[in-house]
């Protein structure tokens, strides 16, 4: 039958479709896995850099990066706790705060460059803190802050209203009803939103160009007012910087790697956790 | 009318924004005995008992006049606080609401947040209360799991023995049948009956029967007024009014 | 219990202050865009910028037109969408619709895991993978391309394009795909006539946020586009998108002069285009909510 001819075509290309979208990503990862996994080995992850960025490891680039997404999220969660618990509990229903929410949501699209730019301006040249893992983790964290906080709205929002009101009838505050009852609640899903923006933070580049990133530093940090390199940024320097392109081109692969499995290792924490939750909740 | 008056509703009127939900009225709830409030949807019920314990301040735009007393104390003036009142007065909701928890940390909730840290007195109180809610032969043995793994009749029951253990002096039962079969409907019925030894009750419902089954007293709300009032064997054999005796013979509602 | 009153309002302000501090920071990047991008319009005028053809802004005098860095925006979002639309609203379709329940639960948090990966890597790959590979086919002097960047854009979106997409389409009910093969079409015209229209507003919803990942997103476009700013003209010359430019020149403008403000200008234009993009992806996704009956 004719119609029946076009369902088996039309569900052929769709099938081709997927087909194609897993064999291109596949495709990245791949490469990325093999030829990153000929330069990698124990000294490449524990060394420093030697010989003008050719030979030796990456581990103060790991070390840079590990700084910064850890400097972003001790800067980002509280705030961003605070400011969706604020905006979920304590804050009148008002027009006034609608617009922020919808700001916020906003902001968690808008690009990362721009959030660069901000942390320039500000952090590095208003309040003099210089290109530093400071001003980066700022930056980064700043970037972080709208998704935290709107992945905490959405876990604190779907806690239902009913138990809220059973808490508050057994004599319970508000703040006790928050601690005991929403917070834990809401935990899981909260915890699923900071961890993605681990993992977003981790593997962004643009912020921390003229923030925090050095292509080149002696040595591991020594205090958050020093630059510092990074995994993301280390990948871009590697490739547009330099002078032995085939020797720096093969430790970008490491980097490439090692960046890879950091970001899909946290991301996947996350996703596994929001799967399971959906499928408690049904 | 013999009884202790526990609390005592003096002129509320009570608004959302424009709407006026509740209009003038008086009422005295007495000790030890179950109070129904009956009525069609709507007519106010349910926003008058949550007067008793406060509820309503948590919804914004809303408005109260007159004076709610409990032994005669004034529960809004300003130098009460809500929870004080809460903690007297308990609250058993319209759909089960038991906390995500183990059933002995929902039990043992309201004994924490009022400050109570010894463990084998928590633990004494959560048997005893679930014990008089008629629930621990069913709950003895998973304490530990989680609330929502109970069934409906059973979570209710279980909301119930909740609000005991903070030892409230009155409870006020909000459609508490309404998602429930008949059997445990009729568990929680017995369970009221049982309780208002202890207890002050009041329950809103509007399911006739169960108000003439398990209350002293009656009153039948219309439209947000309290059109009649009384012994709830006089509300359902000799009505005063025409409107109350059309709800009950089910013209209307 | 007057102890317990004054905690409770302790902590109410603890998070009013804290919760206005983060707003003031995500009001702070308006405000220094403001600032700091708006000197450029008196220099230069505010159409003359936006529509001047020519980028060169370490000449002297300076030309500060950035017309063709628009362009070169608009043309590597346009390929990529070229790109991720087919691929992401197809792999959506499939997933939702002819994937059994199984494979489903296995493919969906795969995609979603690969919208994560971060976009240096997908810059990386282009710049080793891609470019060689383009220039040796099209016999091209460099592989740094419109193309190029297409390409690779359209591949990052498409994860999230297909991941918001199927979210779409699993909020259409069952009940319309029941009435539908209730009086005999089948799964093919079901899908087409019933599941595509009322999904309709989510999908374009999925598309607008991967137009907007696109346009706004750097590494990429700075590693493969190629950077010339100038118009384009096939999608097989380089081309300098805004974003680019910031990260490319950024680092050598000196600051408060007239090229910082100007890069500053651009992150501007950039912020408005997004913002208007995520507004109308909000809005369309608020009535898509509300004509299947969900809460907005």
């Amino acid at each position: 039958m004719k119609k029946d001819i076009t369902q088996n075509i039309g569900f052929f290309l769709l099938f081709a479709c997927i087909i194609a979208t897993l064999f291109f990503l596949g495709t990245i990862i791949y490469f990325i896995f093999t030829r990153g996994m000929q330069i990698i080995s124990w000294e490449f992850l524990t060394q420093p850099p030697r010989n003008a960025m050719t030979e030796g490891g990456v581990a103060p680039v790991i070390v840079g990066t590990l700084y910064l997404t850890l400097g972003a999220m001790i800067f980002a969660v509280p705030l961003g706790l605070a400011c969706a618990i604020y905006l979920c509990e304590y804050s009148p229903k008002s027009i006034v705060v609608n617009i922020i929410r919808i700001s916020i949501n906003n902001l968690a699209g808008v690009p990362s460059v721009v959030f660069g730019l901000f942390g320039l301006a500000v952090f590095v040249n208003f309040l003099n803190f210089g290109v530093s893992i400071l001003s980066g983790s700022l930056t980064l964290g700043i970037l972080a802050l709208p998704l935290i906080i709107s992945a905490s709205q959405e876990a604190l929002l779907a806690v239902p209203h009913s138990i809220r009101e059973a808490s508050l009838s057994l004599g319970a505050s508000k703040w006790e009803t928050i601690k005991r009852i929403v917070l834990p609640t809401a935990l899981p899903g909260i915890l699923t939103g900071v961890i993605l923006s681990i993992g977003r933070a981790a593997g962004e580049t643009a912020p921390i160009l003229f923030t925090a990133a050095a292509f080149y530093k002696r040595g591991y940090p020594k205090s958050i007012f020093s630059e510092v390199m990074a995994l993301p940024y280390h990948i871009y320097a590697l490739m547009t910087e330099g002078t032995h392109p085939d020797k720096q081109k093969a430790i970008a692969y490491g980097c490439s790697l090692i960046l890879l499995f950091l970001v899909l290792f946290i991301s996947g924490i996350a996703i596994y956790l929001r799967q399971r939750q959906r499928s408690y909740h049904g | 009318m013999d009884n202790d008056i526990k609390m005592k509703a003096d002129k509320i009127n009570f608004f959302y924004g424009n709407t006026q939900a509740l209009k003038s009225v008086d009422l005295n709830i007495f000790s030890n005995r179950v109070t129904a409030l009956i009525g069609p949807s709507g007519c106010g019920k349910s926003t008058f008992i949550r007067l008793f314990n406060r509820m309503n301040e948590l919804i914004a735009g809303t408005k109260l006049t007159g004076k709610i007393y409990i032994d005669g104390e004034d529960i809004n003036s300003p130098c009460i606080e809500a929870v004080d009142i809460r903690r007297r007065v308990g609250m058993v909701f319209q759909k089960p609401n038991p906390f995500p928890k183990s059933i002995f940390d929902n039990i043992a909730y309201g004994l924490r947040v009022n400050g109570i840290k010894n463990k084998d007195f928590i633990e004494e109180k959560v048997v005893q209360t679930l014990k008089k809610a008629a629930l621990w032969e069913e709950v003895k043995c998973r304490l530990k799991e989680s609330a929502l793994g109970l069934s409906g009749g059973q979570q209710q029951r279980l909301c119930i023995a909740r609000c005991l253990a903070v030892e409230t002096e009155v409870i006020l039962f909000d459609e508490p049948c309404a998602s429930l079969d008949p059997i445990s409907t009729g568990k929680i019925e017995e369970l009221i009956l049982e309780l208002k030894k202890d207890y002050t009750i009041v329950i809103v419902t509007h399911n006739m029967q169960q108000a003439a089954r398990v209350s002293d007293y009656t009153g039948f709300f219309l439209l947000g007024e309290l059109i009649e009032f009384g012994r709830t064997q006089d509300i359902f054999t000799a009505p005063k009014d025409k409107r109350t005796e059309a709800y009950i013979t089910g013209r209307f509602g | 219990m007057n102890y317990r009153r004054i905690k409770e309002k302790i902590y109410k302000w603890i998070f009013t202050v804290l919760a206005f501090s983060s707003l003031f920071f995500l009001v702070g990047i308006m405000i220094v865009l403001f600032k700091e991008g708006t000197p450029i319009f008196k220099d230069v005028g505010f159409f003359k910028f936006l529509f001047g053809t020519r980028w060169y802004p370490t000449h002297e005098p300076p030309d500060f037109g950035i017309l063709p860095l628009i362009l070169g925006s608009i043309w590597v979002t346009a390929g990529a969408i070229i790109v991720c639309v087919p691929l992401g609203v197809g792999s959506a379709l499939y997933l939702n619709e002819i994937a059994g329940f199984r494979q489903r639960q296995f493919l969906k948090p795969i995609i979603e895991l690969l919208a994560s990966i971060p976009s240096v890597v997908y810059g990386f790959f282009g710049m080793v993978i891609v470019t060689p590979f383009l220039q040796k086919t099209f016999n091209l002097p460099t592989g740094l391309t419109a193309l190029n960047a297409s390409l690779i854009l359209g591949l990052m979106a498409t994860p999230t394009v297909c991941t918001i997409a199927e979210d779409a389409l699993s909020y259409v009910p069952r009940s319309f795909r029941e009435a539908s093969f209730a009086v005999g079409a089948n799964r093919w015209q079901t899908l087409t006539r019933v599941v595509i229209p009322a999904a309709g507003s989510g999908i374009s919803t999925a598309i607008i946020l991967g137009m907007s990942r696109a346009i706004g997103e750097t590494m990429t476009v700075l590693m493969v586009a190629g950077g010339a700013a100038v118009i384009p003209k096939t999608f097989l010359g380089p081309v300098r998108p805004m974003t680019a430019a910031i990260a490319a020149e950024m680092g050598e403008a000196p600051m408060g002069g007239d090229h910082y403000h100007a890069l500053f200008a651009i992150a501007l234009v950039l912020f408005l285009i997004t913002f208007v993009f995520n507004i109308i992806a909000e809005i369309i996704s608020r009535r898509f909510r509300i004509k299947l009956g969900l809460s907005g």
